[in-house]
């Protein structure tokens, strides 16, 4: 029991963290790039062509990841702000905002992706489809997140503001969600949405899933980096960072 | 009043935000004069055809309500913040989740019940039948609270900021999607005839929601931003 | 005419305060107990913390770490149980510049546990703004409002004062007046956390200073 407790002070201490994170970036580094590679390898070359939609349904091995980090990512971000905020952790703080950047970024790639899959098909680069309208909301409630974080100029204040700005974000995506799904069956376009994806078969769902991991180990990798950045900013004024930075 | 109670707190705290505003009853106009002059720019940029007007008449309606809602929602608690009012209500005696329903239905009072009462008047500018024009008002009645609520969130969180307008509508207007789809959407389906039950319960339950969790959130975003 | 503060069992203890303001440590490690008739008296240079530490005792400020206890129980598990017994004075007068003296007094009884013996028109007579219980504080002189602030302290039955700066912009009758309410208050068994550039003429030895520069 006191191995536990013990193992918990530590991972909750930033000295420990940004020493026990620095060895494990390494290691997450490579299995996510040989996940990616077989990945990208069963996508673009085993996986077999898809009667309806040709090869160029193959985005999908990096827009459906890409779509289900985004979403991951934002309750990652929330439960962090609020053990930020409920037991003051400055670690869970640092990982909250970490998170927010890079989960913005997997909305991004996921509504370029979205809008590259469906040009070949309708002949537009946008379509207001239902994943990729909430994809849309979804990356202005990150942004919002971020600027918040950004104009608080105190960053402990910054991080409780936003954790609460984050926890009322997750409670209103599903609604979003929701509500944005039955707006686009109401207006039902000429096409009906093809972003779900062909009938699967399996060796479809293989390239999927590896991506799907490799996706996660790549957020590991850099929320980790640039929780180690964020941590040495933040806590710039203390004595193992002057040690680390070493004499000048 | 010698009321030690948390409703007596919170009716003179109502009482007191309906003095002030209207003690500056000329700035009462600025949000419905927005509200109208956003309605009618529509036709000069879209083109007056009766027929398109009509077709996206009530969302051209719930979209400027919608801004002017946001325009309006800054004085909910700027004003208390410079005078060092806001931080006497979290020294209060009485939870502040109270005090901040008194504020936000007072700025409801105030900015969003004016919008209903001239809805009708906008309905007319885009020529919508009358039947849509009801719809509209309840809709109006059931969702204009909501935004009040769920803005009174953003608000208490970029109080303390210094250009806290600008992000305030990046917050909250994603949040505000929900309540207008569903509204605008209302009046569409009304007007084609259809029953329209589904989506009175939808704004029903984000009211019950909004008025349940938002103040909560927003006495928690104002012990951040005074801290 | 006020409240006589007979539980003498009222105390206020903070122990291992630590505020960090930007990511710098501002004080930490800070202990100290205010007991009735008691004065505390933080001193330091600007910026060194003082207003942050006043503001962590009226509980809008969470310290980065320590606890703050009133009657042994910490204050953040108390809330507005310990709030219906401090009364905040800060930088800003706390006042709405469109309403009146007595509807501001009216409003800061509502918001807290109202004095049964002190109506806002007494508190007006007390710092001396009889005659403008109807004006628009807007119209009042700098001064004038503070003084009104410090009538805010008057309406309810607060056993801590909590004030920062409480004589700025007042001339020497506002300070003379408002070193009398100190004292009765402080006499009668309040108690007060205060700073001050101005040297205080409070009864010394019942004063604990914290200098927050050292």
């Amino acid at each position: 029991m006191n191995t536990i407790v013990r193992l918990y002070h530590q991972m909750g201490s930033p000295r420990y963290f940004y020493r026990y994170a620095g060895y494990m970036i390494p290691w997450l580094a490579v299995s996510c790039a040989i996940l990616m590679l077989a990945g990208i390898y069963q996508g673009l070359v085993v996986a077999p062509t898809d009667y309806q939609q040709g090869d160029s349904y193959r985005i999908m091995f990096i827009h459906v990841p890409s779509a289900w980090m985004s979403m991951f990512i934002y309750v990652v971000m929330a439960v962090c702000g609020a053990i930020a905020l409920i037991w003051h952790m400055k670690l869970a703080e640092i990982f909250a905002i970490s998170s927010a950047h890079i989960g913005a970024s997997f909305t991004f790639l996921a509504l370029v992706t979205g809008s590259i899959w469906g040009k070949p098909m309708w002949g537009t680069w946008w379509v207001w489809d239902a994943r990729l309208t909430s994809e849309l909301i979804l990356l202005f409630l990150y942004l919002g997140v971020i600027a918040l974080y950004n104009a608080i100029d105190d960053k402990r204040t910054a991080a409780r503001a936003t954790a609460i700005l984050a926890i009322v974000g997750v409670v209103n995506i599903p609604i979003i969600h929701f509500s944005v799904k039955w707006w686009n069956t109401l207006h039902q376009g000429p096409t009906v949405s093809k972003f779900d994806a062909p009938s699967i078969d399996v060796r479809m769902l293989i390239p999927l899933l590896l991506m799907a991991v490799a996706f996660k180990l790549f957020y590991a990798v850099v929320v980790l980096m640039r929780a180690r950045c964020e941590l040495l900013e933040r806590e710039r004024n203390s004595q193992w960072v002057n040690e680390l930075a070493g004499p000048e | 009043m010698n009321g030690e109670s948390t409703g007596s707190a919170f009716v003179l705290l109502l009482r007191r935000d309906l003095i002030l505003a209207f003690r500056r009853r000329a700035e009462l106009m600025n949000p419905l004069l927005f509200f109208v002059l956003v309605t009618a720019l529509f036709p000069l940029g879209i083109g007056a055809d009766p027929e398109l007007l009509k077709a996206v008449g009530t969302g051209i309606i719930w979209v400027a309500a919608l801004l002017a809602s946001l325009l309006s929602l800054e004085s909910v608690f700027r004003s208390d913040f410079e005078d060092g009012t806001l931080e006497q209500f979290l020294l209060c005696a009485h939870p502040v989740s109270i005090l901040v329903l008194a504020k936000v239905l007072a700025h409801w009072l105030v900015t969003g019940l004016p919008l209903l009462i001239v809805a009708p008047l906008l309905g007319v500018l885009l020529d919508l039948p009358g039947d849509s024009i009801k719809v509209l008002m309840l809709t109006l009645v059931l969702g204009t609270p909501v935004l009040s609520l769920i803005g009174s969130i953003g608000v208490a969180l970029t109080v303390g900021l210094r250009r806290g307008g600008m992000i305030l509508s990046l917050l909250v207007l994603p949040l505000y999607v929900p309540v207008l789809i569903f509204a605008a959407n209302a009046v569409e389906t009304a007007a084609a005839g259809l029953p329209i039950t589904a989506h009175l319960s939808m704004l029903g339950g984000l009211l019950v929601l909004a008025l349940s969790l938002s103040p909560l959130a927003t006495a928690a975003a104002l012990r951040v931003s005074l801290s | 005419m006020d409240t006589q503060f007979t539980d003498n069992s009222m105390l206020l203890e903070g122990a291992g305060l630590e505020c960090i303001r930007d990511d710098r440590v501002l004080f930490s490690g800070l202990d100290f107990t205010l007991g009735s008739g008691q004065t505390l008296l933080l001193e330091g240079r600007n910026g060194s913390g003082k207003t942050s530490l006043l503001r962590i005792l009226c509980g809008i400020r969470l310290p980065e770490t320590g606890a703050l206890t009133w009657c042994g129980k910490d204050i953040t598990s108390l809330g507005p149980l310990y709030h219906e017994h401090i009364a905040y004075v800060g930088h800003r007068d706390g006042l709405k510049l469109d309403l009146s003296p007595v509807e501001n007094l009216v409003m800061a009884r509502g918001l807290g546990r109202p004095n049964p013996d002190t109506r806002p028109e007494d508190a007006l007579r007390r710092v001396d703004l009889y005659g403008f219980e109807d004006i628009p504080v807007r119209n009042l002189s700098a001064g004038q409002q503070r003084r009104l602030a410090l009538a805010r302290l008057l309406v309810t039955r607060s056993q801590l004062w909590i004030l920062d700066e409480p004589f700025t912009s007042l001339d020497v009758h506002g300070i003379e007046l408002a070193e009398e309410l100190f004292l009765e208050h402080v006499s009668m068994g309040g108690m007060l956390a205060m700073t001050s550039h101005h040297a205080v003429n409070l009864d010394s030895a019942h004063i604990h200073r914290i200098n927050l520069s050292a």
